[in-house]
């Protein structure tokens, strides 16, 4: 059976359908506009110069990918799936990396795991994770290069300074490098924790906020935010991020409550690096996750799991990428065995 | 208060006022012609019983049909049999079936053998049961199943389920009917618990029908003050508003906590399920003696300017409900038999109502037109739907890929068709065509599977019966051999070998007798 172009057929249901991949797509960048707000309010430019720079990466490296495979590029373009891709990466990318990162991401994201694997649909890996794994493990100098949170900073960049920086790395001169970079928490948890000094020693430094890490807590607040609408307008189901997070805290708590000196408190690990963005963002792409609800539940909290092992015992301080494409690879066998039964399913019986 | 359960998936749809929802049902006058289809419901088409140019009678006998599964057919008003042949019915591929065409006098003339029984309270079961059988009564919420063959179950019934739910959204036929004909319902449900005697009987609607709920518990009350029938035992539900809890496994399940078992009917957890219509026309059987002639039916849509309900004759051509209704813009209408959901579309407005017609619905033909299709997201809200709990995303990859193995393993053959998965996926896939594209893909591949199985054991008959001729050929031969060497060897002595012959030409005899029938037994088989 062909592909059919057109759903203008004798057939029911004559009910057109309300919802759309364009619609799905755009209520998910609406969702992620506050923590975008929020991460700009405390990190600066950088961060929507990152997205912008994705975006226009994106949007170019899929129109040619689309011409070149003869795929309708008009139905294609700007069905928002692209834009997501970029916006995810770019939020996963150090707020002060060089222009070229979220270019040479983008290419990666939409070209190599996106097309080269059927395009839209058919990706195995989260395009977006794919890219920064990618980006992680080859450029590791730029992409561990963080700043610090703005309040700290004794004069903000401005959005010229950080286009300038972006593009030719270039500071004004009342700033110096160091000035403007600095470990994230979740760095800082491993390093203290790999030279033998106890949490202590992080939650009384500069780079630890409220409950976790300063800044970034109030950024993943305004992603739960948006992830919580997403789930209020059923554009996600709530089984994927509530397993995730559940994993991610029951294996932390349990953890630091056998050893507080040794492991960090479960707070730092909800607010502190990517487990919310993931789990409401980027855990859900409904691409790449499994399908049933059981699926989704074992699915999110495999996640959960990952992530903090990783981040305790793994060679990288967070683990939310490899995690996702790590339990990715599950999901076929996740759906084949979550299978829900059908109605009145009898039992004992075999179809064969 | 009764306790409901929940069936899984199903969706709310919202924004679908029924327009054509008022209490009265006009009457549409006898069409000239009328285009009676022998094969009306599911099961075994009928045999048509009168001849062209034959006068009939409102009410007689057209067509019958002695399987278990079938309903005999009636004509719906007097007049001259003009043809028995090919028109196309209602049918989604717009296929022709034979049909009986009544060239209408207008006199509307009833039959003089059906007459009203005087005490149908006295009536035994089993008069009943023949009644309804004989009346033609099927199913009339859409599936039109024969009724006669639900009520004949063989283990003790629990629930009597009267459906009111009317699920899809526009149509409107059972909630008319139900505050139009109160009493008769409720006689015809007093009716079916005799033949079935449930423990309970549960009539129920969906709780955006006020008016229907209202109407039927009014007239319940009524009768029980009268106290003339006894209606201890039944009881108006109201059911959440959700689709398609009118659909017979989801009702089931959210009256009685049980699902139906897989490939298996009702009357396995104990229930019975008919539709209010169906009642009603059982009521109309057994009192009146009317056989099924005639059925409620909306007409409506965004084309027609008096959306409404119609008491129309079956065989009535559709488009005299169009005039009717008044329906505007011929030009570019789409016409669809049925709700918007699970509806079909229809060849042409020639076609008649048949006993399955529960709406007509006209709408503009531009409506779904430019809506792209784009690949699957693996979102699943399909699944999330889908009331049977299937996986119609992994249905639909198989159907794409027309895996026949992996569809079954997917339970294909247990969708309902309801449609609830191609509203709700964003990609505005038309699973359901899909779905229904593999079915018939699926019977196709099973048709040839047995006709390569008859022909493989027929060959296989013919290979055994040639291998056995030819032993029994060798056989025969190798006697011969023996006996002519026996008979070489004895004939040194005479008296012997005069013996052996005596013996030996009976014994050929009957052993060629042998062969003979063997061989016209193989031959027959």
């Amino acid at each position: 059976m062909s592909e059919i172009k057109n759903n203008n057929l004798a057939s029911s249901p004559f009910i057109p359908s309300p919802t759309s991949v364009g619609k799905i797509m755009r209520s998910v960048i609406y969702a992620l506009i506050p923590g975008i707000a929020i991460y700009i309010l405390f990190f600066g430019w950088g961060v929507l110069i990152n997205i912008l720079l994705a975006i226009v990466a994106s949007l170019l490296f899929e129109w040619f990918m689309l011409v070149v495979c003869r795929r309708p590029v008009r139905v294609f373009l700007f069905d928002g799936s692209a834009i997501i891709t970029a916006i995810l990466l770019a939020l996963a990318l150090p707020t002060i990396a060089p222009w070229w990162i979220p270019v040479v991401g983008s290419f990666f994201a939409i070209v190599v795991a996106k097309h080269l694997y059927g395009g839209l649909g058919y990706n195995v890996f989260n395009p977006a994770m794919a890219a920064y794994a990618v980006l992680l493990i080859s450029f590791p100098l730029e992409m561990t290069l963080w700043s610090v949170p703005l309040e700290s900073i004794k004069s903000n960049l401005g959005f010229l300074n950080s286009i300038n920086f972006s593009f030719y790395r270039e500071l004004p001169p009342s700033l110096n490098f160091d000035a403007i970079t600095s470990a994230t928490i979740l760095d800082q948890l491993r390093t203290e924790i790999g030279l033998g000094h106890s949490i202590e020693k992080v939650v009384n430094s500069s780079v630890f906020g409220f409950v976790a890490g300063a800044g970034y807590e109030w950024v993943n607040l305004g992603f739960l935010a948006g992830g919580l609408w997403l789930i209020y307008r059923k554009i996600i189901t709530w089984h994927i991020p509530v397993a995730m997070l559940l994993g991610l805290l029951s294996i932390s708590t349990f953890c630091y409550l056998l050893d507080a000196e040794q492991f960090s408190s479960p707070w730092i690990h909800l607010f502190g690096g990517a487990s919310i963005l993931g789990a409401f963002f980027i855990a859900t792409d409904p691409i790449t996750a499994s399908t049933t609800e059981k699926g989704r539940l074992i699915y999110g909290f495999c996640i959960g799991l990952l992530v903090f092992s990783i981040r305790a015992w793994g060679g990288y301080p967070d683990g939310v990428a490899f995690a996702v494409l790590l339990i990715g690879l599950t999901v076929p066998l996740l759906d084949h065995y979550t299978a829900p039964k059908v109605y009145g399913a009898r039992k004992g019986y075999d179809k064969n | 208060m009764r306790k409901l359960w929940r069936f899984t998936g199903g969706i709310k749809l919202k924004g679908f006022n029924k327009p054509s929802n008022t209490s009265s049902i006009h009457q549409i006058p006898i069409p000239e012609k009328l285009i009676l289809p022998l094969r009306q419901h599911i099961g075994e088409a009928t045999e048509p019983l009168i001849s062209i140019g034959q006068r009939v009678f409102k009410g007689e006998l057209l067509a019958s049909s002695t399987s278990f599964i079938s309903a005999p057919v009636h004509a719906s008003s007097s007049g001259t049999i003009v043809d028995i042949g090919k028109y196309s019915i209602p049918h989604q591929s717009g296929i022709s079936e034979t049909c009986i065409v009544i060239e209408t006098d207008g006199l509307d003339e009833w039959d003089s053998n059906i007459t009203a029984n005087i005490h149908p309270e006295k009536l035994s079961r089993e008069n009943l049961h023949t009644i309804v059988k004989s009346a033609g009564i099927v199913g009339l919420g859409g599936a039109a199943f024969p009724s006669a063959a639900k009520l004949k179950p063989t283990r003790k019934i629990n629930s009597l389920i009267i459906n009111g739910v009317e699920c899809e959204p526009y149509i409107s036929c059972d909630d008319a009917l139900m505050q139009s004909r109160p009493d008769e319902i409720i006689r015809g449900v007093i009716l079916l618990q005799r033949m079935l005697e449930p423990n309970e009987c549960i009539i129920a609607i969906e709780d955006n029908k006020p008016k229907a709920i209202d109407s039927l518990r009014t007239a319940l009350e009524k009768l029980a003050n009268a106290g003339v029938l006894d209606t201890t035992n039944i009881s108006v539900i109201p059911i959440p508003t959700i689709f398609p809890a009118g659909s017979e496994k989801q009702l089931v399940k959210v009256l009685t906590g049980k699902e139906i078992p897989q490939h298996g009917l009702p009357y396995e957890v104990g229930v019975v399920c008919l539709n209010v219509g169906t009642t009603s026309a059982i009521y109309d059987a057994v009192y009146h003696g009317q056989p099924l002639i005639s059925r409620v039916v909306t007409v409506t849509g965004s084309e027609v300017n008096q959306p409404d309900n119609y008491n129309v004759l079956l065989g009535t051509p559709v488009v005299n409900l169009l005039n009717a209704a008044g329906s505007i813009g011929f030009s570019k209408y789409k016409l669809i038999m049925g709700g918007p959901m699970m509806g079909m579309n229809l060849p042409n407005s020639d076609v008649p109502v048949v006993k399955a017609t529960n709406c007509i619905l006209v709408e503009k033909a531009e409506q779904e037109k430019g809506t792209k299709v784009m690949p699957c997201i693996r979102c699943g809200t399909c699944t999330t739907v889908c009331p049977m709990k299937l996986l119609p995303q992994q249905l639909y990859w198989h159907a794409k890929s027309k895996n026949l193995e992996k569809l079954d393993h997917f339970n294909l053959s247990d969708c309902i068709e309801c449609g609830c998965c191609a509203v709700v996926c964003p990609s505005k896939i038309p699973l359901v065509h899909y779905f229904r594209y593999a079915k018939s893909e699926k019977k196709e591949h099973e048709i040839k599977l047995k006709i390569a199985d008859q022909s493989r054991i027929r060959s296989l008959v013919r290979e055994s019966r040639l291998e056995k001729s030819k032993r029994e050929q060798e056989e025969r031969k190798a006697k011969r051999k023996a006996e002519r060497k026996k008979k070489k060897a004895s004939i040194p002595k005479k008296d012997k070998a005069i013996e052996g012959q005596s013996t030996s030409v009976p014994e050929k005899i009957e052993d060629k007798g042998v062969k003979t029938k063997k061989v016209a037994k193989i031959a027959k088989g």
